[in-house]
């Protein structure tokens, strides 16, 4: 990896270089319209084709990934997707498939949205899947829009209430908002799991649905669960689960079997699909009968062995994306299902949550665990699910910040965790099912000695990064004075 | 740690201080110290309404987003819009240069059902 600053695109402008020839026009010049022109200059940089693929791939050898080294970033599973989804999504039959073919010559896309369907309402225990939202927010948001078509069928337009815990993912009150929809946050109790007595005073006939995360966002399974369902279909609302923690409970348990009514997926956590991606991703949603008929147009369905999309559902909330969904995305989640299997995948979640709670033991003594056991237990005592959140105070009482350790990380060839969600001062710290041994042992090895370094000599700290591109940066500055557009003059 | 004792406070650590018939309302030190550098805040315009316990804004910092509560119910009758330029003053002068908004209240006995200074402090452990 290379060091030097890399230059923008505008400071290695050259007047006239150019990345292609074009062919000599071979048709007859008209003028333009001169009210439609621009007679000043358009600034855009001039760049010949060499110097163009030397710039981007100076910046792709900056990327880091999972596939550079270990990525524990906490709430985001940033599991290692397996090359055969690729092999798989890259298949003329899928790749090369246009949206407007007719059904009859798409039939092995079809098939295989529809054995998707059928994987992941399985999985979730629940009845009905719709594979049409293109990332988990935008399917808590349509999700919503579900549950609202439901109450509005049934003569309860009144219900606009929506209920979720202080811990929950940023994206729950977001899609409520998109929604239309009123967010009342419900308490956590101090061992981190609902408050039920909070919920219970907050439930009415007001209230549309209950978002929760299970396991929770702070690591823990919440064993109330059936409790609170009851409580909430009592008060006859439904229960959204956000799949976002699905990666630990994968065949071991469904939301369906723990009372959930209506959930999303997100499938670049849980099926190894890609993060980012450079575009959409898939965040499908499974729900129970009774909401099926309001789910989104087209629904891929069988008749005898003729695989079709069916839009006759007349109470459908219509279409929330162009076409069939992120199909490609949805091809490597079919491919990771397929290749795991049944066994497979509840294999992925205990292996999961046994990699986190081996890290957490690793390294507890020294990065105090607020919903763990109490010191001094082992963590079989009070177990993480698939990640875990350590507040290191003792480590912050020397002056040490959590960015500081953060940024020791990065020096070390780690992604560091998430910091300060879902509770101030924290790491959030997910090495997920990929990982062996040896690198969880190299990680807690690392995390131990910034421990150590912190009671010698904190000034190391305040110094990271040290070896990257780029040194700490000004976090406050740029938050508070952005500078969003280069003009010349201007420093890279 | 200290916290002025000419005002009342709520657990979510906002500062309540009572001229007339007029409710200040900022947060605490303890507050900004542990949401660090305030990055932006949004306010509500004057003549907005507030309801006691709901939240009438939010602020950002480089660390966390967290809603912001009123302890009373009323009429903003004034922002502090130096905040939206300089944010950092709810680090620096978080009881006086930082305040928020000003309200002109309709039941000065809400104000009784907000914590002591001594409560407030023994609330956040200190």
């Amino acid at each position: 990896m290379t060091h030097a600053p890399e230059k923008l695109l505008f400071e290695l402008s050259t007047p006239g270089a150019r990345a292609v020839d074009l062919p000599e026009s071979d048709v007859p010049t008209a003028e333009l319209d001169p009210a439609l022109c621009l007679f000043t200059e358009s600034g855009l940089p001039e760049i010949g084709q060499l110097q163009l693929v030397r710039h981007y791939t100076h910046l792709s050898h900056r990327n880091f990934s999972v596939d550079d080294n270990f990525y524990p970033l906490g709430s985001c599973t940033m599991k290692y997707n397996p090359k055969v989804n690729e092999w798989a999504a890259a298949l003329d039959g899928f790749a090369n498939l246009h949206p407007m073919q007719p059904d009859a010559d798409t039939q092995g896309a079809l098939a295989l949205l529809y054995h998707l369907r059928i994987f992941l309402a399985e999985i979730a225990g629940l009845d009905e899947v719709s594979l049409q939202p293109c990332a988990g927010a935008h399917g808590e948001w349509t999700a919503l829009k579900v549950i609202r078509a439901y109450f509005r069928d049934h003569g309860q337009p009144n219900r606009r209430i929506v209920l979720a815990p202080d811990t929950a993912h940023g994206t729950n009150p977001a899609s409520c908002a998109m929604c239309g929809t009123n967010v009342v946050t419900i308490k956590s109790r101090p061992d981190g799991l609902t408050d039920l007595d909070d919920l219970r005073a907050h439930l009415s006939d007001e209230v549309a649905a209950v978002m929760v995360t299970n396991p929770n966002t702070v690591g823990r399974f919440d064993a109330h669960i059936a409790d609170m369902a009851d409580l909430i279909h009592d008060a006859g609302a439904f229960l959204y689960l956000d799949g976002a923690n699905m990666n630990a409970i994968l065949g071991i348990t469904r939301p369906g079997d723990f009372g959930a009514d209506i959930m999303h997926y997100n499938t670049h956590k849980t099926f190894s699909t890609p993060h980012g991606c450079g575009g959409p991703g898939a965040g499908p949603i499974a729900m129970r009968k009774q909401l099926a008929p309001y789910l989104p147009v087209p629904q891929v369905i069988k008749t005898g062995d003729t695989y079709s999309l069916d839009y006759n559902r007349p109470k459908s909330i219509g279409r929330v994306r162009s076409f069939h969904g992120q199909f490609n995305v949805l091809v490597r989640a079919y491919a990771y299902i397929a290749a795991c299997g049944a066994a497979g995948l509840r294999n992925v979640s205990e292996t999961a949550i046994l990699c986190a709670n081996y890290l957490a033991q690793r390294i507890k003594h020294a990065y105090a665990l607020p919903f763990g056991p109490p010191d001094g237990q082992p963590m079989a005592v009070a177990p993480c699910a698939h990640e875990f959140i350590t507040v290191p105070q003792a480590i912050l009482d020397r002056g040490v910040t959590i960015m500081d350790i953060a940024k020791s990380l990065i020096d070390r060839g780690y992604h560091p965790p998430t910091v300060h969600f879902p509770i101030h001062d924290c790491l959030m710290i997910e090495p997920t099912e990929t990982e062996s041994k040896a690198v969880l042992d190299g990680f807690a090895d690392t995390m131990l000695q910034l421990a150590e370094q912190s009671q010698r000599d904190t000034a190391p700290f305040k110094a990271a990064p040290v070896n990257q591109p780029v040194r700490r940066l000004d976090e406050v500055a740029a938050a508070r004075k952005p500078i969003l557009t280069w003009t010349p003059g201007d420093k890279a | 740690m200290s916290a002025p004792t000419d005002r009342r406070y709520l657990q979510t650590h906002e500062w309540h201080k009572l001229q007339g018939d007029i409710v200040t309302i900022g947060i605490t030190q303890f507050a900004a110290d542990e949401l660090t550098d305030i990055t932006f805040i949004d306010l509500p315009k004057v003549g907005a309404k507030i309801q006691a316990n709901q939240r009438f804004g939010e602020i950002e910092s480089v660390k966390a987003t967290s809603d912001l509560y009123s302890g009373v119910s009323g009429t903003v009758t004034q922002v502090n819009d130096a905040l939206q330029n300089e944010p950092g003053l709810i680090n620096r002068d978080p009881y006086e240069s930082g305040w928020m908004i000003k309200i002109q209240i309709t039941n000065p006995a809400e104000l009784n059902n907000l914590l002591s200074v001594e409560d407030y402090l023994k609330k956040v452990g200190h």
